[in-house]
């Protein structure tokens, strides 16, 4: 038999046919990346291959790297491999990899989610013979309600907070989560102020040209009375910090998947959560993978082993695989690392209160 | 229902006790007076019946859910609550209902008289017609397990906020046996004595730690600084078993445990002594296992705790007797308002009036000159079978809850080993979906011996690490329960040592818990099963 056109190796997903690796790592010549985040996009390989969307992103987190970008549905062959990207519906710029070499197509979800957020280019089934999924939110006691739900209480929530005169602080990842909530906060409570983390990448995002609400950076002259009338949006690292505590009385909702579990919840002890997430529900997964008629499903992170096995049994071919991501919400108890990945190879990102 | 699945997700959405309060006091005022009782038994540990089965309630919310069994079983692991997870897997209702607290809790109870198919299609019915939210609550009280993270005293405080009557009289009021169903709210607000209901128990009064963990030791000089002469003190053992108050009154005896338990029949022992005391007494003590007029080790009074039926053998093998420290109503007055001193005096009066000396002891006083002589008796404590030293302020009447000032429990510094972590299971509530329950191991040779469990002892963050570990070291999954690879050495205390037959060690720990992670010692550096069973030697019984 034939050797697999995509392998599992422990630098990461590999083609040897291409030559390539999809979100490897460590150190490789030729990457392919679904998306910036760090746990995805490694710094260390000699050639990136990205969407277009994730330029910025990437040259802010990883430095000075050698970087291709395509559009989605843009085809780039490598030693007779054809690699082409398509919506993931994560984060702006996530992309699945499609790869394609003598009629046999597998497809890469790096992180995905089925449901429209408005900011990210909504999630497009890819037809495939072998799917590599996630599976971070593998369970079915993860059912994700309309966004349009959730955005509602928030916004009700900081209404609540500027008649109460405290300071309304939205907790969420400074890829992703902080420009989703910023595109559907409701602009006439008030301004929307930012941590310097998720300023930066806003600004990258502005850079690459996506158009995103005004938002003010939160230096150290940011009068703390003006702040208190609008929100801030803050990475998780900031939780409980000198840096948030100084905007108190204030309250923190914190937008996760997690949050849909009550223990969970109360664990993060934050006043509010929501049950926001930029990954897929169980519905979402089973109808993504459905969606894409494959052979065979490569379960990544998540709840591979029960995810896996409920697969095989209403009749996928499913398998369990061992990969390092997961990094950026699956490990949600790892609060310290988080925001590291998080900063530039110059680590100028995280001490924007200072002067 | 609705209001009461708002009080729950409010009380959810706030960390801060004042908002707390706010919240259930928005309650108090909203619902009818028959929900309030309801939710003020619920809030306060008094399960509600549980007519249906709870193998039955989950079979049907698996057919509910629509997965296969072991889906739930997992779904469960991932949750830590089981009504959690009930309500989280079944499709999103339809209906909706306006019932309130009391109409659902009636329901409920109804369902005692019905058949199995009855029950089945009621509860089917009902989960159609609740949104996930009232659906978890709903379930809760089928399922009987109400912890929620508000104290006693945060409802009492609402309850006294709103009708006026000051926190400890309304404290006493909810104190023992009472059903919503006969306890009314007008009864609650009016004025009463303590002779309305013969059986009501005060609540207890708990003594402060001195030293908050053992890592901070407190020395003679520092509690002569923190509680001023010696002489203003009273010192006794602190006694190691079952804390009770015991009651006489209207011919008849009740005995309470602390946790508000009627435990009456648990301790026929006691009942001779009891009748034979004046009507209106009430006395506040511990219970123990003695023989030959000697307290034995708490493990022995364990077995019979929770055994149903009390068989002869067990009467024999551990019989209890009570050492009484207080007297809370004497002649039909309560005496709660008088000196320590003073009640102490009426209890030795009473008890050496007693036929039954063996049955009914009393705590004897600890002489003492100096804090440096207590502290020197304090050693003695292990020997004595006791946890330590309890301070009691001459002056002081007899208060209500936990509070600082009069009352101090001195304990002994735990006995500790160095362990191995070997298996670790995944936590319930707040720690659902982390692995936060634990199973140490000593060396026997070159083999580990599991040999305690724990659950306590690290911060978030350690236990965010630990959990971490554990992902990315198993060895093998049996059910929830996975194997580690053994690396993570920690420093476990315990209060006591005994033998046992029914651990593999041989050994079983009072109060095992985690003192600190060990990062400095690598597993090897653990400690040995011989070295565990010399403590049996010194400290076990």
């Amino acid at each position: 038999m034939a050797k697999p056109l995509l392998e599992f190796t422990d630098r990461g997903i590999y083609c040897a046919q291409g030559k390539f690796y999809i979100d490897p790592w460590k150190p490789v010549d030729d990457a392919v990346i679904t998306h910036a985040h760090a746990d995805h996009a490694y710094v260390g390989h000699k050639n990136y291959l990205a969407h277009h969307l994730s330029k910025e992103v990437l040259y802010y987190r990883l430095g000075e790297i050698n970087l291709r970008t395509i559009e989605y549905g843009e085809t780039v062959t490598k030693n007779g491999v054809q690699i082409s990207m398509y919506p993931a519906g994560h984060v702006i710029g996530s992309a699945q990899i499609r790869v394609e070499y003598k009629g046999v197509v597998w497809v890469v979800s790096g992180d995905y989610k089925t449901d429209d957020d408005g900011i990210s280019t909504p999630f497009e089934p890819v037809k495939c013979h072998h799917f590599i999924s996630e599976c971070t939110f593998g369970m079915p006691v993860y059912s994700w309600k309309p966004q349009a739900e959730i955005f509602t209480d928030v916004n009700n929530w900081w209404r609540g907070n500027v008649e109460n005169g405290v300071a309304t602080v939205i907790v969420g990842y400074s890829l992703g989560k902080a420009q989703r909530i910023l595109q559907n906060l409701d602009l006439d409570i008030g301004k929307v102020y930012t941590h310097g983390v998720i300023e930066n990448t806003n600004e990258a995002l502005r850079r690459n040209g996506v158009i995103l609400n005004p938002t003010e950076r939160i230096t150290a002259e940011s009068s703390k009375e003006e702040v208190r009338k609008g929100i801030i949006i803050a990475p998780p690292s900031s939780v409980g910090t000198p840096w948030m505590r100084k905007f108190g009385p204030y309250s923190f909702g914190y937008c996760s998947g997690w949050m849909a579990i009550r223990g969970a919840k109360r664990r993060r002890a934050a006043d509010r959560g929501f049950i926001m997430s930029d990954h897929a529900d169980w519905n979402g997964l089973v109808s993504a993978i459905d969606a894409t008629g494959c052979e065979c499903v490569y379960l990544t992170h998540g709840y591979t082993a029960s995810f896996t096995r409920y697969l095989n049994e209403i009749g996928f071919n499913a398998r369990e695989v061992h990969t390092l991501y997961g990094g950026e919400e699956e490990e949600a108890p790892v609060t310290e690392g988080e925001e590291v990945k998080e900063t530039t190879p110059s680590g100028d990102v995280v001490k924007e209160d200072a002067p | 229902m609705k209001a009461f699945a708002q009080l729950f997700l409010s009380l959810d959405e706030t960390n801060k006790t004042n908002e707390k309060v706010k919240v259930l006091k928005d309650y108090f005022t909203n619902v009818p007076d028959t929900d309030k009782m309801h939710m003020l038994a619920l809030f306060t540990g008094r399960r509600p019946k549980r007519p249906i089965n709870s193998t039955l309630i989950r079979n049907w919310a698996i057919e509910a859910s629509n997965i296969p069994q072991w889906l739930f079983e997992e779904s469960y692991h991932v949750v830590g609550d089981l009504a959690e997870t009930m309500s989280l897997l079944m499709p999103e209702s339809q209906n909706s209902s306006s019932k309130t607290l009391t109409e659902w809790i009636a329901e409920i109870n109804a369902q005692a008289a019905r058949t199995e198919e009855e029950r089945k299609l009621w509860l089917m019915d009902s989960w159609a017609m609740l949104d996930r939210q009232e659906r978890f609550v709903f379930n809760k009280l089928l399922t009987g397990s109400f912890r929620i993270g508000v104290s006693n005293n945060l409802v009492v405080k609402a309850l006294a906020d709103i009708t006026g009557i000051e926190a400890p009289a309304l404290t006493h009021r909810i104190m023992g046996s009472w059903m919503p169903e006969d306890y009314t709210y007008d009864q609650l607000v009016q004025e009463q004595n303590a002779a309305d209901n013969i059986s009501r128990p005060y609540p207890f009064f708990l003594a402060y730690p001195i030293q908050e963990t053992s890592e901070k030791r407190k020395s003679a000089e520092d509690v002569g600084n923190a509680l001023g002469d010696a002489d203003q003190w009273q010192a006794e053992w602190k006694w190691d078993g079952i804390r009770a108050q015991m009651i006489k009154r209207g011919g008849e005896i009740f005995i309470w445990s602390r946790g508000e338990d009627l435990a009456t029949e648990k301790f026929p022992e006691l009942h001779p002594f009891l009748n034979a005391l004046p009507d209106g007494t009430v006395l506040d003590g511990e219970i123990l296992s003695f023989q030959d007029g000697l307290p034995m080790p708490f493990n022995i009074l364990q077995t019979r705790i929770g055994r149903k039926n009390l068989s002869k053998k067990i009467l024999t093998d551990s019989p209890v007797a009570t050492i009484v420290y207080d007297c809370l109503e004497y002649a039909g007055e309560d005496i709660r308002y008088k000196t320590q001193s003073e009640r102490r005096e009426i209890l030795e009066k009473l008890q050496q009036k007693t036929e039954f000396p063996e049955v009914f002891r009393i705590s004897s006083l600890i002489k003492f000159d100096t804090w440096e002589d207590l502290e020197m008796t304090r050693e003695q404590s292990r020997a004595m079978i006791a946890e330590g030293i309890m301070l009691k302020r001459k002056s002081a009447t007899y208060q209500v809850g936990r509070r600082r000032g009069d009352w101090w429990k001195w304990k002994i510094d735990p006995l500790s080993v160095d362990a191995v972590m070997i298996y670790a299971q995944k936590g319930h509530g707040r720690r659902a979906d982390l692995y936060t329950d634990y199973t140490f191991a000593v060396w026997d040779g070159d083999k580990l011996v599991p040999f305690a469990k724990a659950y306590s002892g690290l911060t978030d963050a350690e236990i965010n690490k630990v959990d971490y570990f554990v992902k990315r070291n198993t060895l093998e999954k049996f059910g929830p329960v996975r194997t580690v690879k053994p690396e993570l050495v920690f420093e476990i205390g315990f209060e006591g040592i005994n033998k046992s037959t029914r651990h593999k060690s041989g050994i079983a720990l009072r109060f095992p818990r985690i003192l600190r992670w060990r990062h400095d010692k690598p597993k090897e550096e653990a400690d040995t099963l011989e070295s565990l069973k010399d403590l049996l030697g010194e400290h076990g019984g």
